[in-house]
């Protein structure tokens, strides 16, 4: 009984920060892609477009939800649920911490703690493909059915360079346990898969990370959406909350990689180097750190509003840095917070490089999975295995 | 708890297996299909083979059933027409079926000894992945490496296929 009762708190636990965390992100993407090419970005509703997603939803939910003539009804309405439910499936496995006591119970951060929680994920991941291409063909519409066969044919590609790429740092660490895999990462950022020998994976993170961007149809391979030769790809059919949840499934899913490479290869919460050493006091610094800029400018202002607004957000800053050092809330913050740092920076990857790089062309996409990723993750396996057996009892 | 959910999945099985005959649209078969190995897959996890289990989605249902639906939709195949029924499957059927079924039961029972002690669930624990790694490279090598040489020609034979096509 008790399990079922902690495993609901921390499933609505975890879907409230994930599902608010997916909301902002499109306005982080927004943000951040405006910046890039030197606009403002949403920055009507409430300060710097704080509100934006409150308001997107508000118009998602308001839309009309059209079902158009001869499409097959059944799964139509089917796909998109099936794409959301089976992105926010896999988010069920990852762990988002080390085991921590919350007034005397032991719980571990993170819903399921399963012995094969990559096996878990991949083949979630591997199902997640019937949304779209159930979609794309339900749709009755050419475009979309060619957006659901540019992704059904992407996603079965690029799922085996993907999977070459896990079992490398697998071999390393001898276990399919999530949980197990970071604590044996433990220590400084050598310890880590991408860098911690018998064979650094380097390559093999670089092939991941590729192959995580075609697997979520992300640019530059986001093919089944190309927007100037499929109008929308997959959803050009769907409107209001049944696109809002495809767009919410990509998310999903691309948070869920983000997870797996920063568990994989990156040394999940463990920080960069030992606490020992201090690391325990970089969020203080960081946070402090903001908030002392935005107390210079709020007795500096630039414009006069700054006068209030900026040493009220530079309080709750400084609250948030002391928060980091309180000794009853650190052990589950600290590592917490070097999670999400590590995920934080792969995702705004994500946006960096779909305001960077243009899109592939579909030969090239095709070609560039089978004749070099693959390849490449088959001889880094290889190596892979070949030092860990040599060096490794 | 355990027992619940291996009617539930083993009925939702069947009901899957059913559904793919009776379906006359392709793609309905194929997800029903996806339904059934779904399906095994807990099966194999309420009997403590995780690995399998997740093995089981991710060759049948991720990459095989998708290749499938890949092919029905690149085709645009429709749904089929029902032929009027003819007489003689409608009276010889069912009791062929029957008698089918007759005899695969008295055969399953007569292959296992009697006295085995009953399956309990959650109690097997030789389903992990080294486990299976164990068993498949010192017990079973000879079937495993078989089976690899199998598939190699099986590889080559589509190439070859291929290969003439574009020629």
């Amino acid at each position: 009984m008790e399990f079922f009762i902690i495993t609901l708190i921390k499933a609505g636990l975890i879907a409230g920060v994930l599902l608010t965390g997916l909301a902002y992100l499109p306005w982080l993407e927004r943000k951040v892609i405006a910046h890039v090419q030197s606009r403002m970005g949403p920055s009507r509703v409430g300060p710097h477009g704080l509100m934006q997603p409150l308001a997107d939803l508000i118009k998602f939910l308001s839309k009309e939800d059209l079902i158009p003539a001869h499409v097959n009804k059944f799964y139509y309405v089917l796909a998109p649920f099936l794409a959301t439910a089976l992105a926010l499936t896999s988010i069920s496995v990852v762990p988002f911490g080390p085991q921590i006591d919350v007034f005397g119970w032991k719980t571990n951060m993170g819903m399921t703690d399963l012995n094969i929680g990559v096996v878990f994920i991949l083949a979630v991941s591997s199902v997640g493909v019937y949304g779209i291409a159930l979609g794309g063909w339900a749709s009755n519409n050419k475009y979309a059915l060619l957006g659901a066969l540019r992704s059904s044919a992407q996603m079965i590609s690029y799922e085996l360079p993907m999977a070459l790429a896990i079992a490398a740092p697998l071999l390393m660490v001898n276990t399919l346990n999530l949980r197990a895999i970071v604590e044996k990462q433990q220590g400084s950022m050598l310890d880590w898969n991408l860098l911690h020998g018998p064979f650094p994976q380097v390559f093999g993170f670089i092939i991941f990370m590729i192959a995580a961007f075609a697997e979520t149809n992300r640019i530059p391979f986001d093919l089944p959406e190309a927007e100037n030769e499929l109008v929308a790809g997959f959803h050009t059919e769907y409107s209001s909350m049944k696109f809002a949840l495809f767009f919410m499934a990509e998310y999903g899913n691309m948070v869920t990689v983000c997870c797996m490479a920063t568990i994989l290869f990156l040394g999940g919460w463990n920080p960069i180097w030992p606490s020992e050493y201090g690391s325990n006091f970089v969020a203080t610094l960081l946070f402090g750190g903001a908030a002392a800029i935005m107390f210079y400018h709020g007795f500096n202002p630039a414009r006069p509003k700054d006068r209030i607004t900026l040493p009220i957000f530079g309080t709750v800053f400084a609250g948030i840095a002391l928060v980091f050092q309180v000794p009853f809330l650190a052990p589950a913050l600290q590592p917490l917070f070097w999670y999400s740092l590590k995920v934080g920076f792969l995702l705004f990857l994500f946006i960096w490089i779909r305001a960077t790089l243009p899109r592939f062309r579909y030969d090239q996409l095709m070609r560039f999975a089978w004749l070099f990723l693959f390849p490449v993750a088959m001889v880094n396996l290889l190596v892979t295995g070949f030092l860990v057996a040599l060096f490794t009892k | 708890m355990d027992l619940l959910l291996f009617f539930f999945f083993a009925f939702l099985a069947v009901a899957a297996a059913i559904n793919l005959v009776v379906q006359t649209h392709p793609i309905s078969s194929a997800l029903s299909l996806v339904g059934v190995m779904g399906s095994l897959a807990v099966l194999y996890l309420l009997l403590g083979a995780e690995f399998i289990a997740a093995v089981q989605l991710i060759v049948y249902a991720g990459a095989i059933m998708v290749l499938f639906i890949f092919v029905i939709m690149l085709l645009n195949a429709g749904a089929e027409q029902h032929r009027r029924a003819k007489l003689f499957p409608v009276v010889a059927g069912m009791p062929a079926l029957f008698a089918f079924l007759a005899l695969a039961s008295y055969t399953i029972s007569k292959m296992f000894p009697r006295g085995l002690p009953a399956v309990k669930f959650g109690e097997f624990k030789g389903g992990g992945a080294g486990e299976i790694g164990m068993a498949i490279f010192t017990k079973y090598l000879l079937p495993f490496e078989v089976t690899s040489i199998l598939i190699l020609v099986a590889i080559l034979g589509a190439i070859v296929l291929a290969k003439k096509e574009i020629d």
